[in-house]
């Protein structure tokens, strides 16, 4: 197995130039989007099928003036496919069409998956979109294609900021821990990583330093995190009783000699 | 409070269309396999209707399932592994969709046996239906599991859509062989179908306050309190009525076109309303 790779994106060096959803577009022939007006610097919208980044706006603009310390009015994030290490959208693909790569991050081959779109339905990021094109789901690939060259995906060879930073997982690791030691130093104590340990979905391989908490940038946190076979167990009982319940009622009902007291015939 | 950030999987009308005719096809053959044990020698009519439908509707739900696809000539990839190197077959019992494409094709093979067999006079033994209702049953009810095991909202706030989606097909079921049954005169059978029917509504009434409680301690259950979505939980409501009154007067419909509509309406609008409020 080749080296386990990932982005850690500091949404602290942010500045929001979509540089990175221009580099994965043109690397992957996505196709551009429609222009729109929306009530905010963001004209993407969200993670869809031809859409593989997608950098968030996040306004947090006092209605009324004031002083905003530490710049948190916009908090800017680049967001893509987090490669979970337990990956939902793996987890219920019926086709197996969601594989597990060389580098460890989630692929999903198109000539296997048939568009079912129960990845759609499990994915809590939002990550994954149908293509009425192709007639299958599409997400971030983490630049297979490129990682099998030996190039850094496109969306971190082309941020200015650093921001994206891709490599190494354990080398990322150690980068995360140093900057968010110093931001700490400079009294930013709100600053924390998300996905760099194993309480949400096992850990990401793109994993975040956050301004904020993770809701505020549409994240789910630890107690969020679940996996969707968490409901196995309690889905099978409610239905295993109804079935107990309604065999046993079917039969007191419907029994020879239970014909009841009248109808309304 | 639970907080969902995931996209709607876009699931709409064949979707609906397919949970309402699975619950149908199960119901009718485990009712009527019921009937053919417990019930009298005069029900063999109404027996034979419900091992009738079943395999209709399977084939029409097999075609809802397949049409839904992005790319329906993949369906078989539901069963067979083509990813390069893994050849085998697909089968995750931890995916409720994996194991309902097993068991909706299992279950097809039962109705088969059961559509032949209505139109024969040879009676196959009867532990082969019994075999075919554990698959008739999962069919009816493992739809709404499948609804849970995802992270949308609503769908994934609560464990009762299995035990709700299997009930309301008992009650859906049991008015569809009433009709039937009342059309065909069976005026015995209807009755017991009638009182079969109140209980199963009584149990899906159950589901359905365990549907919103467990929404309520989610925090999610305002989306179920959308104005829409009220008025057709209402409804839903409504059409258990002629169900719960006949359980309280003793009597023992549905045995007219009417209500048997009626119950059968509010089993599409219940998987109709659970599918559409959670992505709408």
């Amino acid at each position: 197995m080749a080296e386990r790779v990932g982005f850690f994106t500091d949404t602290t060096v942010c500045i929001g130039c979509k540089a990175c959803e221009v580099a994965c577009k043109e690397w992957n022939g996505l196709a551009g989007d429609k222009a729109e007006f929306r009530d905010s610097f963001d004209n993407t919208g969200q993670m869809d099928a031809e859409n593989w980044r997608h950098v968030k706006f996040i306004d947090l603009v006092p209605e009324a003036p004031a002083v905003q310390p530490n710049g948190t009015a916009w908090l800017l994030m680049s967001d893509v496919c987090k490669h979970c290490t337990h990956a939902s959208c793996m987890e219920v693909c019926p086709t197996n069409a969601i594989v597990r790569t060389e580098y460890d991050t989630v692929f999903i081959q198109p000539d296997v998956c048939n568009g079912c779109r129960n990845c759609i339905s499990a994915c809590p990021y939002s990550a994954i979109g149908f293509s009425q094109t192709t007639g299958v789901a599409h997400k971030c690939s983490f630049c297979y294609d490129r990682l099998q060259n030996n190039l850094t995906p496109a969306c971190a060879k082309a941020c200015p900021t650093q921001s994206i930073q891709f490599g190494n997982l354990d080398d990322l690791y150690q980068k995360a821990d140093a900057r968010l030691a110093n931001l700490h130093a400079q009294g930013i104590n709100q600053a924390q990583l998300y996905g760099r340990d194993e309480s949400v979905y096992g850990g990401l391989h793109a994993f975040y330093l956050l301004a904020a908490e993770p809701e505020v940038y549409g994240l789910p946190n630890a107690a969020n995190a679940k996996l969707p076979r968490h409901n196995n167990t309690g889905g099978y009982l409610g239905m295993l009783a109804a079935a107990v319940i309604g065999v046993f009622a079917g039969i007191a009902a419907l029994r020879n000699g239970t014909h009841g007291s009248g109808g309304e015939q | 409070m639970a907080e969902h950030f995931a996209a709607p999987p876009n699931w709409q009308w064949f979707i609906v269309g397919y949970f309402f005719l699975a619950g149908l096809a199960g119901g009718s053959y485990v009712l009527a396999t019921i009937m053919r044990i417990f019930g009298a020698p005069s029900d063999a009519p109404v027996v034979r209707i419900g091992y009738f439908w079943p395999l209709p509707l399977v084939i029409v739900c097999a075609l809802f399932l397949t049409l839904d696809l992005g790319t329906p000539l993949r369906f078989w990839h539901m069963l067979i592994n083509t990813t390069p190197g893994e050849a085998g077959l697909n089968f995750k019992y931890w995916s409720p969709m994996s194991v309902g494409v097993w068991a909706l094709s299992i279950f097809g093979f039962f109705a088969l046996l059961a559509f032949i067999e209505s139109r024969g006079r040879a009676l196959l033994p009867i532990g082969i239906h019994v075999v075919g209702c554990v698959f008739a049953l999962y069919v009816m009810g493992y739809t709404g599991v499948l609804l849970s095991v995802s992270n949308q909202p609503v769908w994934s706030d609560t464990w009762a859509l299995g035990g709700l989606f299997l009930a309301s097909g008992f009650s859906g079921a049991a008015a569809l062989l009433a009709w039937l049954g009342y059309r065909g005169a069976q005026p015995q059978a209807v009755v017991r179908l009638g009182r079969a029917d109140a209980y199963f509504s009584v149990l899906e009434l159950l589901f359905i306050i365990a549907f919103f409680v467990t929404l309520g301690i989610a925090g999610t259950i305002g989306r179920e309190l959308a104005p829409l979505w009220l008025i057709l939980w209402i409804l839903v409501l409504v059409t258990l009525a002629p169900g719960l009154r006949a359980l309280y007067t003793r009597r023992t419909v549905p045995d007219s076109t009417t209500i048997a509509i009626a119950v059968l309406i509010g089993v599409f609008l219940m998987r109709f309303v659970v599918v559409f409020s959670a992505q709408y």
